[in-house]
């Protein structure tokens, strides 16, 4: 099938980096949490931090994210990974500390060690999947789910009057004085993940730093429990969730 | 520059079927549109993406590499010489 002449002199521009491991992913085709997985290795790789980190894992679809992950990692109780990533950054300060969860895990059951832990100002970063509803149990409707998304529990849609409306996490820790570093970035496109790399290495550099909470939240498609193509999950991305969801750095301070 | 004459290749990416699950993402961030589906399934039952790219039009511009979820993507750009030359 291969039938390219591999023996002309070419240099590797792009390849797998090494903070992640030679693992396959369970994750189905087309989902956001593999370039954000990427973007995190490739962001450690390139400070030189991939020995130095340890990351939390949530409950959810990337709970074994430590089998992709070329680092220490840690699992966390559902929701709690704020609360174990401040014991272990207490405990050994010299670490780079980070925390990987979702919507479901860190806007519903996890909020308020989310809330506590920004305003606590610990010096962990957080990086917040949202795909606006709850991939691993089987689409429910999410803190996050968009109001008139239809989900397995919203089959008519989501309705205000009677769900509430959507947390906006980003904008929402924004107004805290703990938090140093809150950005909203989107894995769609080429031109988004860009973007969502430099944020994502911004927020690590805050820790570095030693400046304080960090915390990146990054859109990402769900084609399976959205009933989409991945090409059609991008798009609805970009045409229903970033209207709702503004992109852009929402607190910067020190970097 | 004629179209006769056979270009030379500046560029290829290498897809690891091993990681590809077909999603297409590739293919539709490909601004030379050269990726496509193939309809030979592998051992995990998806149909990956492949390049077979014969009149070499890759201009290893990574943005397949980029948007792919799964890591599958490598790429190579031909070395350049000390003037900034393509060899």
């Amino acid at each position: 099938m291969e039938t390219i002449d591999k023996t002309d002199k070419m240099d590797r521009v792009f390849q797998r980096p090494e903070a992640l491991t030679k693992a396959t992913t369970h994750y189905c085709p087309g989902c956001g949490h593999g370039v954000a997985h990427r973007l995190i290795a490739e962001v450690l790789d390139e400070l030189g931090i991939r020995e130095q980190t340890v990351g939390v894992a949530p409950v959810g679809c990337s709970v074994l994210m430590y089998n992709y992950m070329n680092i220490d990692m840690l699992e966390a109780a559902h929701g709690r990974a704020p609360a174990v990533a401040t014991g272990f950054k207490r405990a050994r300060p010299d670490l780079t500390v980070f925390c990987y969860q979702g919507d479901g895990d860190l806007a519903a059951i996890g909020m308020g060690e989310t809330i506590a832990a920004a305003a606590r100002g610990e010096k962990i970063c957080v990086i917040f999947v949202n795909n606006a509803t709850y991939g691993m149990t089987g689409g429910q409707m999410a803190p996050t789910t968009l109001v008139g998304q239809k989900t397995s529990t919203s089959a008519q849609g989501r309705m205000s009057e009677r769900c509430g409306f959507p947390i906006k996490v980003a904008e929402m820790l924004s107004v805290l004085d703990g938090p140093q570093y809150i950005a909203r970035v989107s894995v769609s496109s080429a031109k988004y993940i860009a973007r969502a790399k430099q944020a994502i290495k911004k927020a690590f550099e805050v820790q570095q730093l030693d400046l304080g909470y960090s915390l990146v939240e990054v859109l990402s498609p769900c084609p399976t429990d959205w009933h989409m193509t991945p090409q059609q999950a991008v798009n609805w991305l970009e045409e229903n969730m970033l209207p709702y969801y503004p992109l852009g750095e929402f607190k910067v301070q020190g970097v | 520059m004629s179209e006769e004459k056979k270009k030379e290749r500046r560029a290829r990416i290498a897809i690891d079927e091993h990681f590809c699950k077909g999603c297409g993402l590739c293919v539709d961030a490909c601004p030379q549109h050269i990726i496509e589906i193939s309809s030979q399934v592998t051992s995990s039952g998806y149909y990956p993406a492949a390049c077979p790219d014969p009149q070499s039009k890759c201009t290893g511009c990574t943005l397949c590499a980029r948007v792919c979820p799964d890591v599958a993507i490598e790429v190579f750009v031909k070395q350049k010489t000390n003037h900034g030359e393509r060899e």
